[in-house]
Protein backbone atom coordinates (compact mmCIF):
# COMPACT_ATOMS: atom_id res chain seq x y z
CA UNK A 1 0.00 0.00 0.00
CA UNK A 2 1.02 3.66 -0.92
CA UNK A 3 0.50 6.19 1.78
CA UNK A 4 1.07 9.77 1.24
CA UNK A 5 1.78 12.10 3.85
CA UNK A 6 1.07 15.96 4.26
CA UNK A 7 3.85 17.91 6.36
CA UNK A 8 4.54 21.32 6.70
CA UNK A 9 7.06 23.09 8.12
CA UNK A 10 6.06 25.62 10.78
CA UNK A 11 7.88 28.07 13.60
CA UNK A 12 9.06 25.78 16.94
CA UNK A 13 5.89 25.89 19.35
CA UNK A 14 7.92 27.34 22.04
CA UNK A 15 9.05 30.42 20.16
CA UNK A 16 8.35 34.28 21.87
CA UNK A 17 6.28 35.53 18.77
CA UNK A 18 7.79 38.47 16.99
CA UNK A 19 6.14 41.03 13.97
CA UNK A 20 8.14 41.56 11.32
CA UNK A 21 8.22 44.98 10.09
CA UNK A 22 5.96 44.57 7.42
CA UNK A 23 3.44 44.42 10.19
CA UNK A 24 1.90 41.42 8.66
CA UNK A 25 4.44 38.51 8.76
CA UNK A 26 6.07 37.17 11.52
CA UNK A 27 9.98 37.72 12.30
CA UNK A 28 11.62 34.52 11.55
CA UNK A 29 15.15 35.44 12.64
CA UNK A 30 16.49 33.19 15.11
CA UNK A 31 13.12 31.25 15.04
CA UNK A 32 13.67 27.17 14.36
CA UNK A 33 11.44 25.94 11.84
CA UNK A 34 9.97 21.95 13.22
CA UNK A 35 7.76 19.89 11.37
CA UNK A 36 4.10 20.42 12.30
CA UNK A 37 3.71 18.17 15.65
CA UNK A 38 0.29 17.34 13.90
CA UNK A 39 2.37 15.95 11.24
CA UNK A 40 4.32 14.07 13.05
CA UNK A 41 1.73 11.72 14.29
CA UNK A 42 0.57 11.15 10.16
CA UNK A 43 3.66 10.24 9.42
CA UNK A 44 4.13 8.13 12.51
CA UNK A 45 0.73 6.63 11.43
CA UNK A 46 1.77 6.09 7.91
CA UNK A 47 4.81 4.14 9.20
CA UNK A 48 2.91 1.59 11.51
CA UNK A 49 0.92 0.84 8.65
CA UNK A 50 3.81 0.14 6.24
CA UNK A 51 5.32 -1.83 9.23
CA UNK A 52 1.94 -3.90 10.15
CA UNK A 53 1.82 -4.92 6.65
CA UNK A 54 5.37 -5.61 5.96
CA UNK A 55 5.08 -3.93 2.87
CA UNK A 56 3.66 -0.69 1.24
CA UNK A 57 5.84 2.34 0.81
CA UNK A 58 5.26 5.83 2.62
CA UNK A 59 5.95 9.19 1.03
CA UNK A 60 6.29 12.69 2.34
CA UNK A 61 5.33 15.86 0.59
CA UNK A 62 5.25 19.16 1.61
CA UNK A 63 4.93 22.32 -0.40
CA UNK A 64 6.83 25.66 0.73
CA UNK A 65 10.25 27.60 0.86
CA UNK A 66 13.41 25.83 0.71
CA UNK A 67 14.14 25.39 4.07
CA UNK A 68 11.31 22.77 4.27
CA UNK A 69 13.72 20.08 2.46
CA UNK A 70 15.61 19.99 6.22
CA UNK A 71 12.14 19.50 7.73
CA UNK A 72 11.74 16.23 4.76
CA UNK A 73 15.32 15.11 5.64
CA UNK A 74 13.79 14.20 9.25
CA UNK A 75 10.59 12.87 7.96
CA UNK A 76 12.99 10.28 5.98
CA UNK A 77 15.17 10.10 8.96
CA UNK A 78 12.01 8.97 10.91
CA UNK A 79 11.26 6.47 7.90
CA UNK A 80 9.59 7.89 5.37
CA UNK A 81 11.00 6.02 2.02
CA UNK A 82 11.32 9.53 -0.14
CA UNK A 83 10.57 13.06 -0.33
CA UNK A 84 9.29 15.39 -2.62
CA UNK A 85 8.96 19.60 -1.97
CA UNK A 86 6.95 21.50 -4.25
CA UNK A 87 9.45 24.18 -3.31
CA UNK A 88 8.13 28.08 -3.28
CA UNK A 89 8.25 30.27 -0.55
CA UNK A 90 5.09 31.55 -0.80
CA UNK A 91 3.18 28.51 0.03
CA UNK A 92 3.66 28.94 3.66
CA UNK A 93 1.18 31.94 3.84
CA UNK A 94 -1.23 30.48 0.95
CA UNK A 95 -4.29 29.59 1.88
CA UNK A 96 -5.61 26.15 2.63
CA UNK A 97 -7.00 26.01 -1.10
CA UNK A 98 -3.85 26.31 -3.04
CA UNK A 99 -1.99 23.42 -0.69
CA UNK A 100 -4.60 21.35 -0.94
CA UNK A 101 -4.39 21.65 -4.65
CA UNK A 102 -0.47 21.13 -4.39
CA UNK A 103 -0.87 17.89 -2.48
CA UNK A 104 -3.84 16.55 -5.14
CA UNK A 105 -1.32 16.85 -8.25
CA UNK A 106 1.21 15.02 -6.33
CA UNK A 107 -1.55 12.34 -5.50
CA UNK A 108 -2.96 12.45 -8.87
CA UNK A 109 -0.19 11.51 -10.17
CA UNK A 110 0.91 9.11 -7.03
CA UNK A 111 -2.00 6.95 -6.62
CA UNK A 112 -1.97 6.46 -3.02
CA UNK A 113 -4.37 4.26 -1.28
CA UNK A 114 -4.22 6.88 2.02
CA UNK A 115 -3.14 10.16 2.70
CA UNK A 116 -2.18 11.31 6.15
CA UNK A 117 -1.94 15.01 7.31
CA UNK A 118 -1.90 16.78 10.67
CA UNK A 119 -5.54 18.03 11.68
CA UNK A 120 -3.91 21.31 11.13
CA UNK A 121 -0.03 23.55 10.50
CA UNK A 122 0.64 25.00 14.05
CA UNK A 123 1.19 28.49 13.62
CA UNK A 124 -2.16 29.27 10.76
CA UNK A 125 -3.98 27.03 13.09
CA UNK A 126 -6.77 26.45 10.10
CA UNK A 127 -7.32 23.06 9.58
CA UNK A 128 -8.22 23.05 5.87
CA UNK A 129 -5.81 21.19 4.08
CA UNK A 130 -7.10 18.10 4.76
CA UNK A 131 -10.74 18.17 3.96
CA UNK A 132 -10.31 20.53 0.90
CA UNK A 133 -7.85 17.84 -0.41
CA UNK A 134 -10.38 15.37 -0.53
CA UNK A 135 -12.87 17.32 -2.22
CA UNK A 136 -10.73 18.09 -5.00
CA UNK A 137 -9.94 14.19 -5.04
CA UNK A 138 -13.12 13.61 -4.30
CA UNK A 139 -12.39 10.84 -1.85
CA UNK A 140 -14.00 10.13 1.69
CA UNK A 141 -12.33 11.86 4.49
CA UNK A 142 -12.14 11.92 8.37
CA UNK A 143 -10.80 14.84 10.13
CA UNK A 144 -8.56 15.21 13.94
CA UNK A 145 -8.65 11.07 14.32
CA UNK A 146 -7.13 9.45 17.61
CA UNK A 147 -7.99 6.04 16.27
CA UNK A 148 -7.29 4.78 13.28
CA UNK A 149 -7.92 0.92 11.64
CA UNK A 150 -7.46 -0.30 8.27
CA UNK A 151 -9.35 -3.36 7.25
CA UNK A 152 -8.15 -4.40 3.45
CA UNK A 153 -10.59 -1.60 1.37
CA UNK A 154 -12.08 0.42 4.21
CA UNK A 155 -11.41 2.47 7.06
CA UNK A 156 -12.58 2.53 10.78
CA UNK A 157 -11.85 6.31 12.59
CA UNK A 158 -12.35 7.72 15.70
CA UNK A 159 -12.35 11.41 16.38
CA UNK A 160 -13.26 13.68 19.33
CA UNK A 161 -16.18 15.86 19.57
CA UNK A 162 -17.67 17.73 22.08
CA UNK A 163 -18.19 15.27 25.12
CA UNK A 164 -18.42 12.13 22.84
CA UNK A 165 -16.46 10.36 20.11
CA UNK A 166 -17.30 9.89 17.03
CA UNK A 167 -16.68 6.87 15.23
CA UNK A 168 -17.03 7.11 11.41
CA UNK A 169 -16.48 4.19 8.80
CA UNK A 170 -15.31 4.86 5.00
CA UNK A 171 -13.42 3.21 1.95
CA UNK A 172 -10.25 3.88 0.42
CA UNK A 173 -8.90 5.80 -0.96
CA UNK A 174 -9.32 8.43 1.70
CA UNK A 175 -7.48 11.19 3.50
CA UNK A 176 -7.52 11.12 7.47
CA UNK A 177 -6.47 14.04 9.21
CA UNK A 178 -4.39 13.29 12.72
CA UNK A 179 -5.23 14.40 16.03
CA UNK A 180 -3.08 14.52 19.44
CA UNK A 181 -3.58 10.97 21.43
CA UNK A 182 -3.17 8.84 18.08
CA UNK A 183 0.46 7.18 18.68
CA UNK A 184 3.85 8.41 20.35
CA UNK A 185 6.12 9.29 17.38
CA UNK A 186 9.28 7.79 17.20
CA UNK A 187 12.44 10.19 17.04
CA UNK A 188 14.82 9.42 14.16
CA UNK A 189 17.85 6.55 14.94
CA UNK A 190 21.08 7.47 14.34
CA UNK A 191 20.96 4.37 11.68
CA UNK A 192 17.90 6.67 10.04
CA UNK A 193 19.20 10.03 10.24
CA UNK A 194 22.51 8.03 8.13
CA UNK A 195 20.39 5.97 5.61
CA UNK A 196 17.80 9.63 4.98
CA UNK A 197 20.91 10.89 3.46
CA UNK A 198 20.75 8.37 1.02
CA UNK A 199 17.09 8.62 0.77
CA UNK A 200 15.74 10.40 -2.51
CA UNK A 201 13.91 13.81 -1.87
CA UNK A 202 12.92 15.44 -4.66
CA UNK A 203 12.48 19.04 -5.53
CA UNK A 204 9.66 20.65 -8.15
CA UNK A 205 8.40 24.06 -8.88
CA UNK A 206 4.47 24.39 -8.60
CA UNK A 207 4.80 25.11 -12.30
CA UNK A 208 6.31 21.64 -12.58
CA UNK A 209 2.89 19.88 -11.27
CA UNK A 210 0.25 22.19 -13.58
CA UNK A 211 -0.67 24.29 -10.69
CA UNK A 212 -1.58 27.80 -11.10
CA UNK A 213 1.52 30.31 -9.09
CA UNK A 214 -1.59 33.68 -9.86
CA UNK A 215 -3.66 32.13 -6.23
CA UNK A 216 -0.11 32.55 -4.47
CA UNK A 217 0.59 35.68 -5.77
CA UNK A 218 -1.62 38.86 -5.77
CA UNK A 219 -4.73 37.06 -7.29
CA UNK A 220 -4.68 34.82 -3.77
CA UNK A 221 -8.25 34.27 -2.12
CA UNK A 222 -7.22 34.56 1.36
CA UNK A 223 -5.01 38.36 2.13
CA UNK A 224 -3.35 38.17 5.24
CA UNK A 225 -3.94 42.37 6.02
CA UNK A 226 -2.24 42.49 9.34
CA UNK A 227 -0.60 40.60 12.15
CA UNK A 228 -0.51 42.28 15.39
CA UNK A 229 0.41 40.99 19.24
CA UNK A 230 -3.02 40.58 21.55
CA UNK A 231 -3.60 43.54 23.61
CA UNK A 232 -2.03 43.01 26.89
CA UNK A 233 -4.63 41.71 29.42
CA UNK A 234 -5.04 44.40 32.74
CA UNK A 235 -2.38 43.53 35.57
CA UNK A 236 -3.44 40.50 37.51
CA UNK A 237 -5.54 41.66 41.35
CA UNK A 238 -3.38 39.58 43.77
CA UNK A 239 -5.67 37.82 46.77
CA UNK A 240 -3.41 36.66 49.77
CA UNK A 241 -4.17 36.00 53.35
CA UNK A 242 -5.79 33.28 55.10
CA UNK A 243 -7.85 31.13 52.68
CA UNK A 244 -11.44 31.58 54.26
CA UNK A 245 -10.89 35.46 53.63
CA UNK A 246 -9.25 35.05 50.38
CA UNK A 247 -12.08 33.11 48.49
CA UNK A 248 -14.97 35.10 50.34
CA UNK A 249 -12.93 38.21 48.39
CA UNK A 250 -12.64 35.95 45.10
CA UNK A 251 -16.52 35.22 45.04
CA UNK A 252 -17.46 38.64 45.67
CA UNK A 253 -15.07 39.89 43.10
CA UNK A 254 -16.58 37.15 40.61
CA UNK A 255 -19.91 37.71 41.30
CA UNK A 256 -20.06 42.11 41.50
CA UNK A 257 -16.89 43.29 39.79
CA UNK A 258 -16.55 40.77 36.86
CA UNK A 259 -20.06 39.22 36.63
CA UNK A 260 -19.39 35.72 35.23
CA UNK A 261 -21.19 34.04 38.48
CA UNK B 1 -30.88 38.21 -4.40
CA UNK B 2 -29.00 40.74 -2.64
CA UNK B 3 -25.00 40.80 -2.77
CA UNK B 4 -24.94 40.64 1.05
CA UNK B 5 -26.64 37.59 1.80
CA UNK B 6 -25.85 35.02 4.49
CA UNK B 7 -26.06 31.73 4.78
CA UNK B 8 -25.52 29.95 8.30
CA UNK B 9 -25.35 26.12 8.96
CA UNK B 10 -27.27 25.38 11.64
CA UNK B 11 -25.67 22.22 13.34
CA UNK B 12 -27.91 19.99 15.08
CA UNK B 13 -26.79 17.05 17.29
CA UNK B 14 -29.57 14.64 18.80
CA UNK B 15 -32.15 16.50 17.28
CA UNK B 16 -31.08 20.12 19.25
CA UNK B 17 -29.91 22.98 17.55
CA UNK B 18 -26.10 24.45 19.57
CA UNK B 19 -25.23 27.24 21.26
CA UNK B 20 -22.63 28.57 18.20
CA UNK B 21 -25.23 28.20 16.03
CA UNK B 22 -27.41 30.93 17.55
CA UNK B 23 -24.06 32.89 18.19
CA UNK B 24 -23.42 32.30 14.23
CA UNK B 25 -27.00 33.28 13.25
CA UNK B 26 -26.83 37.27 15.40
CA UNK B 27 -23.39 37.72 13.52
CA UNK B 28 -24.79 36.53 10.30
CA UNK B 29 -27.76 39.27 10.66
CA UNK B 30 -25.70 41.91 12.09
CA UNK B 31 -23.63 41.07 8.67
CA UNK B 32 -26.48 41.04 6.36
CA UNK B 33 -28.90 43.92 7.69
CA UNK B 34 -26.19 46.41 7.48
CA UNK B 35 -25.78 45.74 3.69
CA UNK B 36 -29.51 44.78 2.89
CA UNK B 37 -29.08 41.47 2.76
CA UNK B 38 -30.49 38.22 4.18
CA UNK B 39 -30.21 35.40 6.58
CA UNK B 40 -31.00 32.17 5.52
CA UNK B 41 -29.87 28.70 7.40
CA UNK B 42 -29.48 25.03 6.49
CA UNK B 43 -30.32 22.10 8.58
CA UNK B 44 -29.89 18.57 7.80
CA UNK B 45 -31.28 15.14 8.32
CA UNK B 46 -35.12 14.08 10.32
CA UNK B 47 -36.80 16.53 11.76
CA UNK B 48 -34.52 19.55 10.56
CA UNK B 49 -37.56 21.09 10.33
CA UNK B 50 -38.38 21.59 13.63
CA UNK B 51 -36.25 24.58 13.90
CA UNK B 52 -37.60 26.87 12.01
CA UNK B 53 -38.56 29.10 15.10
CA UNK B 54 -35.38 29.33 17.02
CA UNK B 55 -33.55 29.86 13.18
CA UNK B 56 -36.32 32.83 12.84
CA UNK B 57 -35.86 34.11 16.33
CA UNK B 58 -32.18 34.91 15.89
CA UNK B 59 -32.43 36.12 12.16
CA UNK B 60 -33.11 33.44 9.40
CA UNK B 61 -35.94 34.43 6.87
CA UNK B 62 -35.52 31.02 5.36
CA UNK B 63 -34.55 27.32 7.01
CA UNK B 64 -33.24 25.14 3.85
CA UNK B 65 -33.89 21.92 5.12
CA UNK B 66 -32.41 18.48 3.78
CA UNK B 67 -34.30 16.19 5.46
CA UNK B 68 -32.56 12.54 4.32
CA UNK B 69 -32.78 9.77 7.12
CA UNK B 70 -28.89 9.30 5.54
CA UNK B 71 -28.04 12.71 7.20
CA UNK B 72 -29.05 11.65 11.01
CA UNK B 73 -25.36 11.52 11.85
CA UNK B 74 -22.30 13.60 10.86
CA UNK B 75 -21.40 12.46 7.13
CA UNK B 76 -18.26 14.67 5.95
CA UNK B 77 -18.96 14.25 1.94
CA UNK B 78 -22.48 14.74 2.00
CA UNK B 79 -23.12 17.57 4.17
CA UNK B 80 -20.26 19.23 2.74
CA UNK B 81 -22.43 18.46 -0.69
CA UNK B 82 -25.83 19.78 0.95
CA UNK B 83 -23.89 22.92 2.56
CA UNK B 84 -22.10 24.05 -0.98
CA UNK B 85 -25.79 22.87 -2.92
CA UNK B 86 -27.56 25.43 -0.34
CA UNK B 87 -24.69 27.98 -0.89
CA UNK B 88 -25.15 28.01 -4.30
CA UNK B 89 -29.34 28.09 -4.20
CA UNK B 90 -29.53 31.02 -2.05
CA UNK B 91 -26.65 32.87 -3.84
CA UNK B 92 -25.09 33.28 -0.06
CA UNK B 93 -22.01 36.60 -0.19
CA UNK B 94 -20.54 34.49 3.51
CA UNK B 95 -21.34 31.17 4.99
CA UNK B 96 -20.87 31.39 8.26
CA UNK B 97 -20.28 27.65 10.22
CA UNK B 98 -19.75 27.44 14.04
CA UNK B 99 -16.31 26.27 14.77
CA UNK B 100 -17.31 23.12 16.66
CA UNK B 101 -15.51 19.65 15.80
CA UNK B 102 -18.23 18.90 12.97
CA UNK B 103 -17.77 22.62 11.60
CA UNK B 104 -14.08 22.82 11.36
CA UNK B 105 -14.66 19.59 9.39
CA UNK B 106 -17.15 20.58 7.08
CA UNK B 107 -16.68 24.04 5.98
CA UNK B 108 -13.14 23.48 4.73
CA UNK B 109 -14.34 20.59 2.44
CA UNK B 110 -17.66 22.49 1.37
CA UNK B 111 -15.33 25.92 0.62
CA UNK B 112 -13.18 23.50 -1.91
CA UNK B 113 -15.97 22.22 -3.42
CA UNK B 114 -16.70 25.92 -4.22
CA UNK B 115 -13.62 26.97 -5.19
CA UNK B 116 -13.29 29.28 -2.61
CA UNK B 117 -11.50 30.60 0.40
CA UNK B 118 -12.72 30.11 4.13
CA UNK B 119 -11.56 31.70 7.34
CA UNK B 120 -11.42 29.82 10.24
CA UNK B 121 -11.58 30.46 14.10
CA UNK B 122 -12.62 33.41 14.01
CA UNK B 123 -12.64 35.86 16.79
CA UNK B 124 -14.11 38.86 15.32
CA UNK B 125 -15.82 39.64 11.37
CA UNK B 126 -17.01 42.23 9.64
CA UNK B 127 -18.67 42.42 5.61
CA UNK B 128 -18.74 44.93 2.71
CA UNK B 129 -20.12 43.65 -0.41
CA UNK B 130 -17.10 45.95 -2.11
CA UNK B 131 -14.51 45.04 -0.02
CA UNK B 132 -15.53 41.37 1.07
CA UNK B 133 -15.30 39.52 4.19
CA UNK B 134 -12.97 40.67 7.37
CA UNK B 135 -11.66 38.87 10.03
CA UNK B 136 -9.56 38.40 13.26
CA UNK B 137 -8.42 35.19 14.24
CA UNK B 138 -6.12 34.35 17.02
CA UNK B 139 -2.90 32.74 15.12
CA UNK B 140 0.19 30.65 16.64
CA UNK B 141 -2.17 29.61 19.18
CA UNK B 142 -3.40 32.50 20.10
CA UNK B 143 0.34 34.50 20.46
CA UNK B 144 -0.60 36.50 17.94
CA UNK B 145 -4.08 37.91 16.14
CA UNK B 146 -4.35 38.08 12.93
CA UNK B 147 -6.55 40.45 10.29
CA UNK B 148 -7.52 38.56 7.00
CA UNK B 149 -9.87 38.86 4.76
CA UNK B 150 -11.48 37.25 1.35
CA UNK B 151 -11.37 40.30 -1.07
CA UNK B 152 -13.29 38.61 -3.97
CA UNK B 153 -14.32 35.21 -3.69
CA UNK B 154 -17.55 34.50 -3.00
CA UNK B 155 -19.10 32.43 -0.87
CA UNK B 156 -16.68 33.42 1.84
CA UNK B 157 -16.51 31.04 4.33
CA UNK B 158 -16.07 31.90 7.61
CA UNK B 159 -16.24 29.11 10.15
CA UNK B 160 -16.72 31.16 14.57
CA UNK B 161 -15.19 30.28 17.55
CA UNK B 162 -17.93 29.18 20.10
CA UNK B 163 -18.50 31.30 22.94
CA UNK B 164 -17.15 35.03 21.31
CA UNK B 165 -19.95 36.32 19.83
CA UNK B 166 -23.36 37.02 21.28
CA UNK B 167 -26.62 35.00 20.87
CA UNK B 168 -29.02 37.70 20.96
CA UNK B 169 -32.67 36.74 20.12
CA UNK B 170 -35.26 38.60 18.58
CA UNK B 171 -39.10 38.98 18.16
CA UNK B 172 -38.47 37.98 14.57
CA UNK B 173 -41.20 35.37 13.39
CA UNK B 174 -40.33 31.76 12.48
CA UNK B 175 -38.36 30.80 9.29
CA UNK B 176 -39.88 29.89 6.42
CA UNK B 177 -39.14 26.30 5.78
CA UNK B 178 -37.86 25.52 2.03
CA UNK B 179 -36.73 21.78 1.31
CA UNK B 180 -33.67 21.58 -0.27
CA UNK B 181 -33.21 19.23 -3.44
CA UNK B 182 -30.08 18.12 -3.68
CA UNK B 183 -28.84 16.10 -6.99
CA UNK B 184 -25.22 14.77 -6.35
CA UNK B 185 -26.47 13.33 -2.33
CA UNK B 186 -26.18 9.35 -2.65
CA UNK B 187 -28.75 7.52 -0.70
CA UNK B 188 -26.55 6.71 1.69
CA UNK B 189 -22.82 8.55 2.45
CA UNK B 190 -20.23 6.43 1.64
CA UNK B 191 -18.66 7.96 4.90
CA UNK B 192 -20.13 8.88 7.63
CA UNK B 193 -20.53 8.26 11.53
CA UNK B 194 -21.54 4.98 12.73
CA UNK B 195 -21.86 5.02 16.24
CA UNK B 196 -21.27 7.35 18.96
CA UNK B 197 -19.61 7.05 21.92
CA UNK B 198 -20.42 9.14 25.00
CA UNK B 199 -17.89 10.55 27.51
CA UNK B 200 -18.13 9.66 30.78
CA UNK B 201 -21.41 11.33 32.94
CA UNK B 202 -21.66 14.04 29.85
CA UNK B 203 -19.06 15.51 30.43
CA UNK B 204 -18.91 19.26 29.33
CA UNK B 205 -16.57 19.79 26.38
CA UNK B 206 -13.19 22.39 26.81
CA UNK B 207 -13.99 24.20 23.81
CA UNK B 208 -17.64 24.74 23.80
CA UNK B 209 -17.87 25.34 28.28
CA UNK B 210 -18.73 28.96 29.49
CA UNK B 211 -16.75 27.92 32.43
CA UNK B 212 -13.54 26.26 32.30
CA UNK B 213 -11.62 24.71 35.39
CA UNK B 214 -8.25 23.25 34.55
CA UNK B 215 -5.26 20.94 37.04
CA UNK B 216 -2.05 20.84 36.81
CA UNK B 217 1.38 19.70 38.45
CA UNK B 218 0.46 21.69 41.67
CA UNK B 219 -2.59 18.53 42.12
CA UNK B 220 0.58 16.34 42.81
CA UNK B 221 -1.01 13.35 42.43
CA UNK B 222 -3.95 12.36 39.63
CA UNK B 223 -6.30 11.32 43.14
CA UNK B 224 -6.45 15.32 43.81
CA UNK B 225 -7.89 15.66 40.46
CA UNK B 226 -11.45 15.38 42.23
CA UNK B 227 -10.90 19.04 43.80
CA UNK B 228 -10.91 20.30 40.43
CA UNK B 229 -13.82 18.04 39.70
CA UNK B 230 -15.47 19.33 42.27
CA UNK B 231 -15.39 22.95 41.58
CA UNK B 232 -16.35 21.81 38.50
CA UNK B 233 -19.93 20.53 39.26
CA UNK B 234 -20.64 23.32 40.96
CA UNK B 235 -19.81 25.57 38.58
CA UNK B 236 -21.42 24.02 35.57
CA UNK B 237 -17.91 23.91 34.12
CA UNK B 238 -15.87 21.99 32.04
CA UNK B 239 -12.61 20.30 33.54
CA UNK B 240 -9.00 21.13 31.60
CA UNK B 241 -5.60 20.29 32.08
CA UNK B 242 -2.49 20.88 31.45
CA UNK B 243 -0.27 19.27 28.98
CA UNK B 244 1.96 17.97 31.63
CA UNK B 245 -0.58 16.26 33.84
CA UNK B 246 -1.96 14.65 30.09
CA UNK B 247 1.32 13.93 29.11
CA UNK B 248 1.91 12.11 32.83
CA UNK B 249 -1.67 9.99 32.09
CA UNK B 250 -3.71 11.92 34.70
CA UNK B 251 -6.27 12.61 32.53
CA UNK B 252 -6.99 12.06 28.98
CA UNK B 253 -5.85 14.61 26.44
CA UNK B 254 -9.67 15.14 25.66
CA UNK B 255 -8.67 17.99 28.51
CA UNK B 256 -5.89 19.31 27.28
CA UNK B 257 -5.98 23.29 27.25
CA UNK B 258 -3.02 24.94 25.07
CA UNK B 259 -0.80 24.66 21.93
CA UNK B 260 -1.44 20.71 21.59
CA UNK B 261 -4.94 20.69 23.05
CA UNK B 262 -7.80 22.62 22.46
CA UNK B 263 -7.92 26.21 22.62
CA UNK B 264 -10.61 27.85 24.67
CA UNK B 265 -12.03 31.39 25.07
CA UNK B 266 -14.77 30.74 28.36
CA UNK B 267 -16.30 33.39 30.40
CA UNK B 268 -14.03 32.34 33.41
CA UNK B 269 -11.12 30.35 33.22
CA UNK B 270 -9.80 28.88 36.64
CA UNK B 271 -6.50 28.08 36.05
CA UNK B 272 -5.39 25.42 39.66
CA UNK B 273 -2.06 24.55 39.96
CA UNK B 274 -0.76 25.48 36.62
CA UNK B 275 2.51 27.61 36.56
CA UNK B 276 1.33 28.47 32.81
CA UNK B 277 4.01 27.80 30.28
CA UNK B 278 3.92 29.40 27.38
CA UNK B 279 2.08 26.72 25.05
CA UNK B 280 -1.07 26.39 28.22
CA UNK B 281 -0.89 30.55 28.09
CA UNK B 282 -1.60 29.84 24.33
CA UNK B 283 -4.91 28.24 24.37
CA UNK B 284 -6.57 30.01 27.03
CA UNK B 285 -5.47 33.83 27.51
CA UNK B 286 -8.30 34.99 25.39
CA UNK B 287 -10.68 34.06 28.25
CA UNK B 288 -12.84 36.86 29.44
CA UNK B 289 -11.85 36.63 33.79
CA UNK B 290 -9.14 34.24 34.53
CA UNK B 291 -8.31 33.45 37.75
CA UNK B 292 -5.22 31.69 39.11
CA UNK B 293 -4.44 29.61 42.10
CA UNK B 294 -0.51 28.89 42.82
CA UNK B 295 1.57 28.76 45.78
CA UNK B 296 4.00 30.30 43.35
CA UNK B 297 4.09 33.66 43.52
CA UNK B 298 6.21 34.47 40.57
CA UNK B 299 4.44 31.73 38.19
CA UNK B 300 4.00 32.95 34.96
CA UNK B 301 0.15 32.40 34.83
CA UNK B 302 -0.01 35.48 37.25
CA UNK B 303 1.22 37.39 34.45
CA UNK B 304 -2.43 37.10 32.71
CA UNK B 305 -4.88 36.37 35.39
CA UNK B 306 -7.54 38.91 35.98
CA UNK B 307 -7.57 37.45 39.76
CA UNK B 308 -4.39 35.78 41.42
CA UNK B 309 -4.96 33.78 44.15
CA UNK B 310 -1.17 32.88 46.21
CA UNK B 311 -1.60 30.00 48.18
CA UNK B 312 -2.03 26.40 48.70
CA UNK B 313 -4.52 24.95 46.46
CA UNK B 314 -5.61 22.10 49.05
CA UNK B 315 -6.86 24.80 51.33
CA UNK B 316 -8.59 27.30 48.56
CA UNK B 317 -10.71 24.87 46.36
CA UNK B 318 -12.55 23.00 48.87
CA UNK B 319 -13.40 26.53 50.02
CA UNK B 320 -13.86 27.50 47.14
CA UNK B 321 -16.48 25.05 46.43
CA UNK B 322 -18.81 25.49 49.15
CA UNK B 323 -18.69 29.18 48.69
CA UNK B 324 -20.20 28.91 45.99
CA UNK B 325 -22.56 25.74 46.56
CA UNK B 326 -24.10 28.21 49.38
CA UNK B 327 -24.27 30.63 46.83
CA UNK B 328 -25.81 29.09 43.98
CA UNK B 329 -28.05 27.17 47.14
CA UNK B 330 -29.10 30.89 47.47
CA UNK B 331 -30.32 31.59 44.16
Amino acid sequence: MKILVGVKHVPDTAARVRIAEDGVSLDEREIKMILSPYDEFALEEALRQREARGEGEVLVVSAGAETAQATLRQCLAMGADRALLIQDARYDRADGLARARALAAVARREQPALILVGKYGVGTDEGQTGPMLAELLGWPHAAAVVRLQVHGERFEAHREIEGAVEVLEGPLPAVITTEKGLNEPRYPSLQGIMAAKRKPLDVVSPQALGLDAEELGPGQRVVWERLELPSPRPACRTLEGDPDTVVAELVRLLREEAKVL
Amino acid sequence: MGQADVLVFAERREGQIKRPVLEALTAARKLATAHGGEVSALALGPGAAAHAAVAGQYGARRLLVVEAPGLELYAPEAYAVALAAAARHVEAAVVLVPATAMGRDLAPRAAARLATGCLSDVTDLEFDPRQGLRARRPVYSGKAIATVAIPKARPAFATLRPNVFPAEPTESPPAAVEPLQVAELAATPRVRVVRVEKAARGELDVAEAAIVVSGGRGLRAPENFKLVRELAEVLGAAVGASRAVVDAGWIPHAHQVGQTGKVVSPQLYIACGISGAIQHLAGMSSAKVIVAINKDPQAPIFKIATYGVVGDLFEILPRLSEAIRRLKAEG
